[in-house]
């Protein structure tokens, strides 16, 4: 009810999960050290997987290039690691699917020094060779999207960004990366602000960031440099702001259209991850090799927030940190979004921001479903204002279609609130993710036969 | 290290933790303390009515399931709530094998022909009432005063009537400051209504407890509370327009408000969430026929007292408010969907 919607500052319905960052959020960030061979997907961004350039037996350098873009909807890839390329063929993935990818096995005694590339210059570069820098260091969303970074910068013809938000809302449970990145990147953040203003044509830029991290807010707001149109807003804990939609309605308390973009109301959203990547490799030319994780949950024995080379197998990564006996689960994100992993043998991919370990006692055994009985709680959780009650009667009777058309299953973005509130169990969400894929399907499919 | 294969599920992996037997237990807890006063107030007489209710509720839910080969649901407390409302909305003399037929044909007719719980489409503990004011219309109309020396030695001989049998009344019998108005044009003080020193069915007469026990219930976000609210406020607005019109004829809007079962429907009864609407406006409009059609009902009716068949036909278009009446999308603008 908009009569009761006091807190300007904010979106409508949303759910409070408990946060859940203590543990880690006062870890400074550490290097993890490098894996003896690290396992590179091509396919770890949306769009065209990248194209392998090395051949087996080659020895590489820290950031070369390993894979460069197909088209225009791709990145290129860089070695994470000095090394040896010990195999190309078929890695697995968190799908399940395996995926053309590289096995790169690492130098144990070198240096592991980066190689320079071509600077882009903040000051004098046009938007567009800022677009192109950015492609060429290989930069996707890290917020866990991993859409190619450049493609979202681009602003369509005929729209115009008036501003660029800076998503450091973080509002998964248990994630801390961008919290720290903030508290200890703030010049490669306003670096990559610089770079993205001159990107997007955006006059000014907000930061985002949840009351929960304050003192981030603080330690960014004391270092804005001069003559930089930044400024810093802080707002209410709330699941899912960190969503682009929602948090474009928090800020500026305008809605994105349905199934559009944030540029269709004059804005692009850019996680604050990226941005201090952009903001770290553009002045030296250079593409991604790590970031930031959160490694956390109840069954981690040294929990933190690390920065570990892309491409490093989780298997790898929880042997160092040490896990629990007890092992049941691992997800890859944050518990509300992230994926459930079913093969340690995977490797951490560039959209990877937290690695969370259950145990048993921590999943438990899964609950009694009752039947649906319209208490609306999903109602007052969805951000996005559906009728989830509604929507998971359908999905029972698998009218997809009906979802569609009549009530705006497409519009749904999976933050799975609904689930997470409903008193009868129901997996609603988890029926609109089955529902989405089938519809997509269907779609695809009339597609191909109106062009036959 | 890690031999043990990992288990998959789909994300949220977190939960609320809360389980709709849960919300039940809490209706339950926040019934109590109004047959606690039923019981204070008529004695022996009501809680035996009540617990024969719900007895004929659990048993009947029971039995249907084990009818039907299907796990029993009894545990989830939704029969027991049927039961506990069905006995509070019956006179405190009613024969027990009254109140019986009464629960057996709630869950049976009202629940569990449309699916059991969560598929029903009226409210069950109303839907047994209305068979019993329908087949026996004098000893459900027929009240008993609050408060009697004896409450606790003697229990009314009515209500031990043979199976099959009209029941023989006592010679006291209170009339309730609803049928008082009606038929006699007398009227009532806000403060014995609000604090149930009247007759009336053996859970209705308190209205402060009933209040509390919603106000419970809204807290722990449990219950819709702009169900109990659209249904007084409408009643009240009415009421206090057509006392305004003249005050003679129209009883106040207060008395309307505390009197009768108005707030027990409104608290405990309107806000059944399964035979309710879904949507905020919807939950306002479903709200608000229920407290005008109470009033209409009680002015110009030949009833004293229209609280459940209000509720009734509020439960019958519920279904068709939540066709008409969505919540506007994100993104989207407000569109009025043809019925």
């Amino acid at each position: 009810m908009a009569l009761f919607n006091f807190h300007k500052n904010t979106f409508k319905n949303g759910i409070h999960p408990p946060e859940s960052k203590d543990e880690t959020r006062g870890l400074p960030i550490r290097q993890f050290p490098f894996p003896p061979v690290i396992i590179l997907p091509m396919a770890q961004h949306i769009g065209t997987p990248s194209e392998i350039v090395v051949r087996e037996g080659q020895e590489v350098l820290r950031g070369a290039l390993l894979a460069k873009a197909v088209g225009y909807l791709s990145v290129p890839m860089h070695a994470p690691v000095s090394g040896i390329i010990r195999k190309i063929g078929n890695v697995p993935t968190i799908s399940g699917k395996m995926s053309p990818g590289i096995y790169l096995e690492t130098f144990p005694f070198s240096t592991q020094e980066v190689l320079e590339g071509k600077p882009i210059d903040p000051d004098n570069a046009s938007a567009e060779e800022i677009l192109q820098g950015i492609q060429d260091a290989g930069i996707v969303g890290l917020g866990g999207a991993a859409f190619p970074t450049h493609v979202k910068l681009k602003v369509p013809e005929g729209k115009k960004c008036e501003t660029l938000i800076i998503n450091g809302i973080e509002c998964e449970p248990y994630l801390t990366t961008d919290h720290r990145v903030m508290l200890e990147q703030e010049s490669d953040i306003f670096m990559g602000i610089k770079y993205l203003l001159k990107a997007t044509g955006a006059e000014k830029a907000i930061i985002g960031i949840e009351a929960n991290k304050q003192d981030a807010a603080d330690h960014l707001g004391r270092h804005i440099p001069e003559n930089l149109p930044v400024s810093i807003k802080v707002l209410p804990v709330k699941y899912p702001q960190g969503a682009e939609k929602m948090l474009v309605t928090s800020l500026l308390q305008k809605e994105v259209p349905s199934q559009g973009f944030p540029i269709e109301v004059g804005v692009v959203v850019v996680n604050i991850a990226t941005t201090a990547e952009i903001g770290r490799l553009l002045p030296h030319g250079r593409g991604i090799q790590e970031r930031v994780i959160t490694i956390a949950g109840p069954g981690v024995k040294k929990k933190g927030n690390y920065r570990i080379p892309v491409g490093t197998p989780l298997r790898f990564v929880l042997e160092h940190v040490g896990v629990d006996e007890d092992i049941k689960e691992v997800y890859m994100g944050g518990p509300m979004m992230g994926v459930a992993v079913s093969n340690l043998d995977i490797s951490i991919v560039k959209g990877t921001s937290g690695i969370l370990v259950f145990t048993g006692k921590d999943v438990g055994a899964s609950d009694k479903i009752y039947p649906c009985i319209k208490c609306g709680a999903c109602l007052d959780a969805c951000p996005i204002l559906l009728n989830p009650s509604k929507l998971g009667v359908l999905a029972k009777f698998e009218a997809y279609d009906e979802m569609a058309r009549d009530f705006h299953l497409m519009d749904c973005f999976e933050c799975g609130s609904c689930t997470y509130v409903c008193p009868s169990h129901i997996p609603l969400v988890q029926y609109f993710r089955l529902a989405k894929r089938v519809v997509r399907k269907r779609q695809a499919e009339k597609k191909e036969e109106v062009n036959v | 290290m890690f031999k043990k294969t990992l288990d998959i599920s789909s994300s949220p992996h977190i939960y609320k933790g809360r389980s709709t037997d849960d919300i039940m237990k809490n209706v339950v807890w926040a019934l109590l303390p109004v047959v606690g006063f039923s019981v204070y107030s008529f004695g022996w007489n009501a809680l035996l009515v009540i617990a024969t209710a719900t007895l004929a509720c659990v048993m009947t839910e029971h039995v249907l399931c084990k009818l039907s080969k299907k796990e029993t649901t009894v545990q989830d407390y939704s029969a027991l709530i049927t039961g506990l409302l069905l006995g509070l909305t019956l006179p405190p003399i009613f024969p027990l094998w009254m109140a019986f037929v009464g629960g057996v044909i709630g869950i049976a007719l009202g629940k569990y022909v449309f699916g059991g719980l969560g598929y029903n489409v009226f409210n069950p503990a109303l839907v047994g009432r209305a068979v019993l004011q329908a087949a026996f219309p004098v000893a459900i109309t027929t009240w008993h005063p609050a408060f009697l020396a004896d409450r606790f030695t003697t229990v009314s001989g009515s209500v031990f009537t043979w199976p099959f049998m009209q029941p023989q009344f006592d010679a006291i019998s209170g009339a309730t400051p609803l049928s008082a108005f009606k038929f006699d044009g007398i009227t009532t003080s806000t403060a014995e209504l609000a604090f149930g020193q009247i007759s009336g069915s053996a859970g209705e007469t308190c209205a402060v407890l009933i209040a509390l026990g919603g106000l419970y219930l809204i807290a722990r976000n449990m219950m819709s509370w702009r169900i109990p609210v659209a249904v007084l406020v409408s009643a009240f607005l009415l009421s206090g327009l057509l006392y305004l019109i003249n005050s003679q004829v129209y009883p106040s809007p207060f008395f309307m408000l505390f009197s009768g079962g108005l707030m027990l429907g409104a608290v405990f009864m309107a806000t059944d969430m399964v035979s309710s609407p879904i949507t905020p406006m919807g939950l306002w409009v479903y709200g608000g026929i229920i407290g005008i059609l109470t009033i209409v009902i009680r002015i110009w009716s030949g009833l004293p007292e229209g609280v459940m068949y209000s509720i009734l036909l509020a439960n019958a278009i519920s279904p068709h408010i939540d066709t008409v009446i969505r919540n506007r999308v994100y993104g989207t603008q407000r569109k009025v969907k043809a019925i």
